[in-house]
């Protein structure tokens, strides 16, 4: 990936129509297989431990945004973690374009891995030197990489990168406090795209800017995506903007998959309790009705106590209650596949936040919910 | 008799802010945070107060609780609280108009809890202090309480780290209406936890709103979340309210850009995917105009002819 800097594709104006579909292609670019990581837990002598990953698999494509989306405590951090290697995996392969990366590097990541797959991080106040200037954060990236070249090569490319990005050139002079929350993610996103990823990792890139630039992220997200063809990992817990940019939505609970598939099919048509739960806790004025505790603890009843599956009887697809089966979930263009509901993750699972909760509404409620539960399942995954 | 006596039930505004205005003064310039801002919130209403980081909105909270502290400065305006002037509150009667006229919860309220005391001791804290009840008394009042918000009454022998972060805003919110107060003032209360959390915290503040009857001023940015709660609400831009008005014809009709651009700020849940503007990076609007009734109790800045900024 060492190419000059004017075979770059130019930036274009942030107006341009979504093209979508223009340089996604079938290979994966970024591809997790049963990827595994225990923290231990105790004292130094302790053996006990806490699974935080239990065995995801996730492929992301060439240009192709995946949103990962889940609660607190569910693991998706963990596995941005161990996928830029800031963890090491218990187990589980990383492969980056077919190399199993994890072999290749086995300590820590190499230069050339970090110049293949870039992060950017939830808080722009907090991954930006106060110290330095704009330009430091991005002359630093080129030349660690060996692709700052003649001074006047560097300075055409520092100019680049901030049109690319929306800023002004003259903001390389600035220092990180002058600039706005929504400025400085960009400088952030700038920075990881001084070494042209082939995937970035996203961590809530938007999460801690104001509601009304974070609209202007999230679009010049898509724009890299349609424009470069860069893979990204959008890990967020809004479902809202995950539909908005990705083109498919993994739903993780408890370090584990549980749901994906297309983005709009997956919130329009969601199969697992899980992200019942999650969708119909997404605050929607438009939405007829009020939030129902009963409802709300059968869900929770549903998402805990795996006790039917909508699947179970299917002959084309069976349910298994030892292995995590996907099952197809409506037409095979969307991809939407969701975890078999009858399946039980080992004890070891990780503590996560559903559980932490207590089942909100008491007994009564439970019982007065649970008959209804099956059929409510049935219901939705046939509509 | 305590204020929350007499306005209690009546048809009495609770609180009634008028032309409030905020400085910062600093040693060569000063920031006018809260500029001329007028509204008022009525018995058991839900008053929800909309906008961006650095807009105004929680320096008005804390100038109704008279927090504000130097550099800030209340310079012009008046707050009256069930017909009493709150800027003209003398030291003791300030320590009982909060907390029993007058609680708030913010943000980050649940790591506002002290780590080395059980949760029980902090409730009966605020009964023995400001309530004067015995400890014994005091406890199992604060069994209730907890149960008010369905927590089990063992977790008062808990402390802080042993709840998850819903059920400490939950002991928040609980110790807030501890003393059955007429005004609960809620500032971005649920940005630091989980949709799911969030939304159960948010339908048991509207039960508690309507087993107890209080107000609330609730301030957050999250325009879906703003509309499903509040009664009434204002926008906020730059220290001013842009617009104000009820919050289903808030969201049914954004008159001013500014609302306009918080509201397509979310994307929705369904339909097709639209592409959003948003408030581009810089986008600034000045001299914003008094508000303007353009139909019955939906107030809008006008605005200049001129705008271009907006989408």
């Amino acid at each position: 990936m060492s190419t000059p800097v004017s075979a770059r594709p130019a930036p274009a104006p942030a107006t341009a129509p979504n093209a979508q579909g223009q340089t996604r292609s079938g290979a994966p670019a970024l591809e997790v297989k049963g990827l595994v990581k225990d923290f231990s837990s105790g004292g130094l002598f302790s053996r006990a431990s806490v699974r935080a990953l239990g065995g995801v698999d996730l492929a992301i494509r060439k240009g192709e945004i995946v949103a990962l989306v889940g609660e607190s405590g569910s693991g998706k951090s963990t596995l941005a973690r161990c996928i830029a290697r800031l963890e090491k995996p218990t187990a589980g392969r990383i492969l980056l374009n077919g190399t199993d990366v994890l072999k290749r590097d086995r300590f820590q990541a190499s230069r050339e891995y970090r110049s293949q797959l870039q992060m950017v991080f939830q808080d722009p106040f907090g991954s930006l030197n106060p110290v330095h200037r704009i330009e430091h954060f991005l002359t630093r990236s080129l030349t660690l990489q060996g692709k700052a070249g003649t001074p006047e090569q560097l300075r055409s490319r520092l100019d680049e990168l901030m049109t690319t990005v929306g800023l002004t050139s003259d903001m390389l002079n600035s220092y990180p406090h002058e600039l706005s929350g929504g400025q400085r993610q960009r400088v952030a996103i700038a920075r990881a795209l001084a070494v042209e990823p082939e995937v970035i990792l996203a961590d809530e890139p938007t999460s801690m800017l104001d509601v009304s630039v974070r609209i202007g992220i999230l679009n010049l997200m898509r724009q890299l995506r349609d424009k470069q063809g860069i893979s990204m990992l959008y890990i967020t817990h809004d479902l809202a903007s995950a539909r908005y940019l990705a083109d498919r939505i993994a739903v993780m609970f408890a370090g584990e998959l549980v749901e994906e598939g297309e983005s709009l099919d997956l919130l329009a048509n969601p199969a697992h309790p899980y992200t019942r739960l999650l969708v119909s806790a997404v605050p929607d004025p438009a939405r007829t009705g009020s939030y129902n505790p009963h409802e709300r603890a059968a869900l929770r009843a549903a998402v805990m106590e795996s006790a039917s599956c909508a699947f179970d009887g299917d002959a084309e697809q069976r349910c298994s209650a030892t292995e995590p089966v996907r099952h197809r979930v409506g037409d095979p263009a969307n991809e939407h596949w969701v975890r078999c509901h009858l399946y039980r993750p080992p004890a070891t699972a990780a503590s996560h936040a559903l559980s932490a909760e207590p089942l909100e509404s008491g007994p009564p409620t439970t019982q007065e919910a649970s008959p209804t539960d099956g059929s409510r399942t049935e219901n939705k995954a046939s509509a | 008799m305590t204020i929350s006596q007499t306005s209690f039930g009546s048809h009495e505004p609770v609180l009634e802010i008028k032309d409030l205005t905020v400085k910062y003064r600093g040693d060569t310039r000063s920031t006018t945070a809260v500029d001329h801002v007028s509204f008022s919130i009525g018995t058991g209403e839900i008053f929800g107060l909309a906008g961006e980081s650095g807009c105004g909105k929680s320096t008005i909270a804390n100038a109704i609780m008279r927090l504000l502290r130097d550099p800030a400065e209340i310079a012009g305006g008046s707050i009256r609280f069930g017909g009493k002037d709150v800027l003209a509150m003398g030291t003791e009667e300030l320590r009982r108009f909060r907390w029993q006229d007058v609680a708030m919860v913010f943000q980050s309220a649940m790591n506002s809890l002290n780590p080395v005391m059980t949760i029980g001791d902090q409730i009966v804290d605020i009964y023995t202090t400001h309530a004067g009840y015995t400890r014994k008394e005091s406890l199992r009042r604060a069994a209730e309480l907890l149960e008010l918000v369905r927590i089990d009454p063992a977790r008062l022998k808990s402390y802080p780290h042993q709840l998850s972060g819903g059920m400490r805003q939950r002991a928040v919110i609980a110790m807030a209406v501890a003393l059955k107060p007429s005004l609960l003032i809620l500032d971005e209360p649920t940005t630091a936890l989980d949709v799911v959390v969030q939304q159960e915290i948010m339908a048991q503040i509207k039960e508690l709103q309507r087993e107890l009857g209080f107000s609330v001023l609730f301030i957050t940015h999250d325009m879906s979340l703003m509309v499903e709660l509040s009664h009434r609400m204002a926008v906020m831009y730059g220290g001013r309210i842009v617009e104000t008005a009820k919050a289903k014809d808030i969201h049914a009709a954004p008159l001013h850009p500014y609302t306009q651009a918080l509201m397509g700020a979310f994307p929705p849940l369904t339909g097709p995917r639209v592409p959003l503007t948003g408030l581009a990076d810089g986008v600034k609007f000045s001299n914003i105009a008094d508000l303007q009734e353009v139909s019955p109790g939906h107030f809008v800045s006008p605005l200049p002819v001129l705008q271009g900024a907006q989408p």
